[in-house]
């Protein structure tokens, strides 16, 4: 799914497969790990120990064999998005003044704020992005299955997942026809009102797409069971793994504890 | 519209989590079995459609939709959304992990009001008053989202009111965007599948 968005080739494997080293332990196991990980890095403050956790999130990077630069990239794309919050921030937290700019007092406070968020929200997309991002997407959509996600939640993301695909290529042949009819986006009501009926005809055509599909799967005896293909099987390496991650995240604990009462 | 992690408040956060948890469960309620493959492809297709962008100016804005999504699926927008916001945080880095019930909250909330509220006035009359209050839907899901996303901000921290008020001063010309697009969309719906909406007779809902 990842070439949605990158425009890279379609990997033959299907949805964004990566081949990565991180894929030979149990998805349930990364699912949960990577929650209790958010979870922990949230509640943590001290802007050295959330350093750590920086480094934490790189290590697993490192050693998931995903693409480096290709992952680093696309962490930096989320901060694209939050960077004009993080900026204003210095300026309206009160607090000890660092340096004005046109009568507006930038405080200490708020920079370390404002760093404070950057390190948390990198250092736990990366884990997400790393851990679970790795998974073929069905695969993820099983282990949640496993892990007691409501069934009809994940027919729907399997749905969801499966036909993201299928329809981004029919929203590019819409595009190509527009474009072979002349159609040159701007800042007019033209544009506007012929971006809207593309929508509109994306949605008409994937009802009936979808009428086709609940045809196909009447003839074929679909119950709404998810049938499992492969059993999940949790190993001395995924328990390992496991233990590894909890000393780590109890090691950032106590330093923050530590820290705290320094 | 995305918060990351990191930025709320605990509270915020369980709040959020709570909220969205009560949303899905009730979106999936209203979701048979046999309407499950209906609602994923336009879960996906609304997915496509947040990755257009609109050209405004010199700039491009980039769709959210979700009053179109509401007005579509109903209560089933709820469920719907969040999976997307779900394979975006997890296979683009979009969002956060802890955030993901605020986020479903605040987007997929809006949805589900639009829909309530619009739904049946958008599947009545003839296209062009269905499209008219179809864009007025459309135009109201996004500003109340973006509300709430200031709201979650400024619940969190007093530092974050003058961020909050800028983004929603940003959104005006999206929230306009949106409701003339979410207009034209339904138009062209209503003239070609009027079953599409929740609100009509015999619609897939």
């Amino acid at each position: 799914m990842t070439y949605v968005l990158t425009g890279e080739d379609k990997p033959l494997t299907g949805f964004g497969a990566l081949r990565a080293a991180v894929s030979s332990l149990d998805p349930r196991m990364r699912i949960v790990m990577t929650v209790i990980y958010a979870i922990t890095v949230v509640a943590l403050d001290d802007l050295r120990v959330l350093s750590g956790a920086l480094i934490l999130s790189m290590w697993l990077l490192a050693i998931s064999g995903l693409p480096f630069q290709k992952t680093l990239k696309r962490m930096a794309m989320m901060d694209g998005f939050i960077i004009f919050t993080l900026i204003l921030l210095p300026f309206t937290m009160p607090g000890t003044p660092m340096f004005s700019v046109f009568g507006f007092d930038a405080t200490w406070e708020g920079l370390w704020r404002a760093t404070e968020i950057a390190l948390t929200a990198n250092a736990v997309i990366l884990a997400v992005m790393t851990l679970v991002g790795s998974m073929e997407p069905v695969t993820m959509g099983h282990a949640l299955f496993a892990l007691k996600t409501p069934e009809r939640l994940v027919h729907l993301m399997m749905f969801t997942i499966r036909y993201i695909d299928v329809l981004r290529e029919e929203y590019l042949r819409l595009r190509t026809s527009m474009k072979l009819r002349g159609f040159r986006p701007g800042t007019n009501w033209h544009t506007y009102r012929s971006y809207g009926y593309l929508v509109g005809m994306m949605l008409v055509r994937a009802i009936e797409r979808s009428e086709r599909i609940l045809a196909a799967m009447k003839c074929r005896g679909f119950s709404g069971r998810i049938v499992l293909l492969e059993e999940f099987r949790l190993t001395r390496t995924d328990v390992m793994f496991a233990g590894a991650m909890v000393l780590a995240l109890a090691a950032l604990i106590w330093a923050e504890v530590a820290y705290a009462a320094a | 519209m995305h918060i990351v992690d990191g930025a709320l408040s605990n509270p915020v956060l369980l709040g959020g989590a709570a909220l969205a948890v009560g949303g899905i469960a009730m979106g999936l309620k209203k979701l048979p079995l046999e309407r499950i493959p209906a609602a994923g492809v336009l879960s996906a297709s609304f997915f496509v459609a947040s990755l257009i962008h609109v050209p405004i100016g010199p700039s491009s804005v980039h769709l959210i939709l979700n009053g179109l999504a509401g007005l579509v699926l109903g209560w089933a927008a709820f469920p719907a959304l969040f999976v997307g916001l779900l394979l975006q945080a997890v296979f683009f880095g979009f969002g956060g992990l802890t955030v993901l019930g605020v986020n479903a909250v605040n987007i997929a909330g809006p949805a589900v009001l639009a829909g309530l509220i619009f739904g049946r006035l958008v599947a009545r009359g003839s296209p062009m008053q269905g499209a008219i209050w179809g864009g007025l839907g459309g135009g109201f899901a996004i500003a109340a989202t973006t509300l709430a996303v200031a709201f979650s901000l400024a619940l969190s921290g007093d530092e974050f009111i003058p961020a909050a008020k800028l983004v929603f001063v940003a959104h005006i010309p999206v929230i306009v965007i949106e409701a003339l697009l979410s207009g034209a969309a339904i138009f062209l719906a209503r003239r070609v599948k009027p079953e599409l909406f929740a609100g009509s007779k015999g619609g897939w809902t």
